[in-house]
């Protein structure tokens, strides 16, 4: 059967990893490429950046990265943050991105969900959604997670589906930072209604973490950041801790 | 020089680095002449079996593919192991290169489809270059895949089903997975390839 992936995610701006790590000197901080080259040596398997630059003129230096990833990194990765057109989606998969992901522009105008499916194919499209728990259900949040739009979660990442996202990459408001462990009923709850992958984001303190919400959902990956950017853990061990709880996971 | 068939189906950049990490000159390209001068072809591909061997037949390619891979060695991956086959059931039947008997029809699973992910090879028995790859992990994308005689099969997958990963005839080989994507172990089968059709 398909392996759990277990994918660590590249905050990016201005051409820049933002957030440090331990294990590279200072010369090679905050270098993307060296990073996701020594992420999928380390056997993870995806890389995820999310471009958070705020203007266009440092946006477009993540095209640069793009290539140069596409050089050097033998797994799949995705570029998400800023993609607002077909043009943008265009640009990151002609540079040699493997899928593209959307967030707030798709909630702004999910018809650019169908452009993108139909034009590239559902396999490159993923909805990245954010989602916050309210007294009735949990809606969906854009601008980094700070803007309720009212849109609940559920019923959103089924139209991302119908609409033909390939993926969702749901991260948790509420877990994301606290590190605790990912959101188990959330993530059940959009993985239950949808017949597509769902990464499940936000939360990750250990290793453990991530066989607990292979064990309680279906979900098909887990994303984090922190814990393999701050050294905490490796990507190693996090999968020698799937691979003791009964997770099918790639050996690293 | 390995030449990559340039027709258009998707980005093959990772497919060119992939043999250039492996120490081989590699074009991108659709001119007969410089095809013909290659010593290996690679047919790569991203999309659907009608819309691929139209823009083939279009640029010209179909028999001079035909004919070439009776004569040196014949590398299709993902889309382009599909179009090695004689017929191809995406948006109704279309010809193939039929350069391997079989048909290519949508994966019968009750699993979610695309099939993504890495998923592990199981190699069959009479395939001793490849026995090493038992159990690995490699990286699918896909719909459909190819129902062709186990003579031909040198690897298959489980996906709910048994799904084709590798074929040979002679020297044509194809591979359904993402082998530049496959980090070390698809380095290492396209290696196994290059030795083979020495």
């Amino acid at each position: 059967m398909i392996a759990k992936r277990i994918i660590p995610c590249l905050d990016v701006k201005d051409g820049k990893v933002v957030k440090g790590t331990n294990f590279v000197s200072l010369r090679e901080l905050g270098d993307p490429v060296f990073m996701a080259k020594q992420y999928s040596e380390s056997g993870a398997d995806e890389i995820i950046f999310l471009d958070i630059s705020a203007t266009n003129e440092a946006r477009n230096t993540i095209v640069e990265i793009v290539r140069d990833t596409a050089r050097n990194v033998f797994v799949p990765f995705t570029v998400g943050g800023g993609v607002r057109t077909i043009d943008d989606v265009t640009r990151l998969l002609q540079a040699g991105a493997d899928k593209v992901g959307m967030n707030s522009a798709a909630v702004a105008n999910p018809d650019l969900i169908t452009t993108a499916a139909n034009r590239f194919g559902s396999q490159c499209i993923v909805v990245a959604i954010d989602a916050k728990k309210y007294p009735d259900g949990w809606h969906v949040m854009t601008h980094g997670g700070s803007k309720d739009t009212g849109i609940d979660a559920i019923e959103w990442a089924k139209e991302a589906e119908s609409r033909g996202a390939g993926e969702i990459l749901l991260t948790s408001v509420d877990t994301d930072g606290v590190k605790s462990g990912f959101d188990l009923p959330l993530t059940k709850a959009v993985v239950d209604v949808v017949r597509i992958p769902v990464i499940a984001s936000g939360g990750v303190g250990h290793p453990d973490h991530f066989a607990e919400v292979f064990a309680h959902t279906d979900v098909s990956a887990g994303l984090a950041a922190s814990i393999f950017h701050e050294n905490t853990f490796s990507v190693e061990e996090v999968k020698r801790s799937c691979m003791e709880k009964g997770v099918n996971v790639r050996e690293a | 020089m390995i030449a990559i068939v340039d027709y258009g189906m998707g980005n093959v950049a990772s497919v060119k680095t992939a043999f250039e990490r492996l120490g081989y000159e590699v074009i991108i390209t659709d001119d007969p002449e410089q095809l013909r001068r290659a010593s290996h072809l690679i047919l790569p591909g991203v999309g659907s079996f009608q819309a691929a061997m139209e823009e083939i037949e279009r640029r010209n390619l179909k028999e001079l593919l035909q004919e070439l891979a009776q004569v040196k060695p014949f590398l299709g991956i993902c889309l382009g192991m599909q179009l090695l086959f004689t017929e191809g059931k995406e948006g109704g039947t279309t010809e193939g290169l039929a350069l391997i008997p079989g048909t290519v029809e949508r994966i019968d699973t009750p699993h979610i489809l695309p099939h993504i992910g890495w998923n592990q090879l199981v190699i069959s028995s009479d395939q001793p270059a490849f026995q090493s790859f038992q159990q690995k992990h490699v990286y699918f994308v896909h719909t459909f895949a190819a129902k062709t005689d186990p003579s031909y099969i040198v690897a298959k997958t489980n996906y709910g089903t048994e799904v084709t990963a590798i074929v040979r005839k002679g020297s044509i080989f194809g591979i359904q997975f993402h082998p530049e994507k496959s980090a070390e172990v698809g380095s290492e089968i396209l290696q196994t390839f290059l030795k083979e059709v020495q």
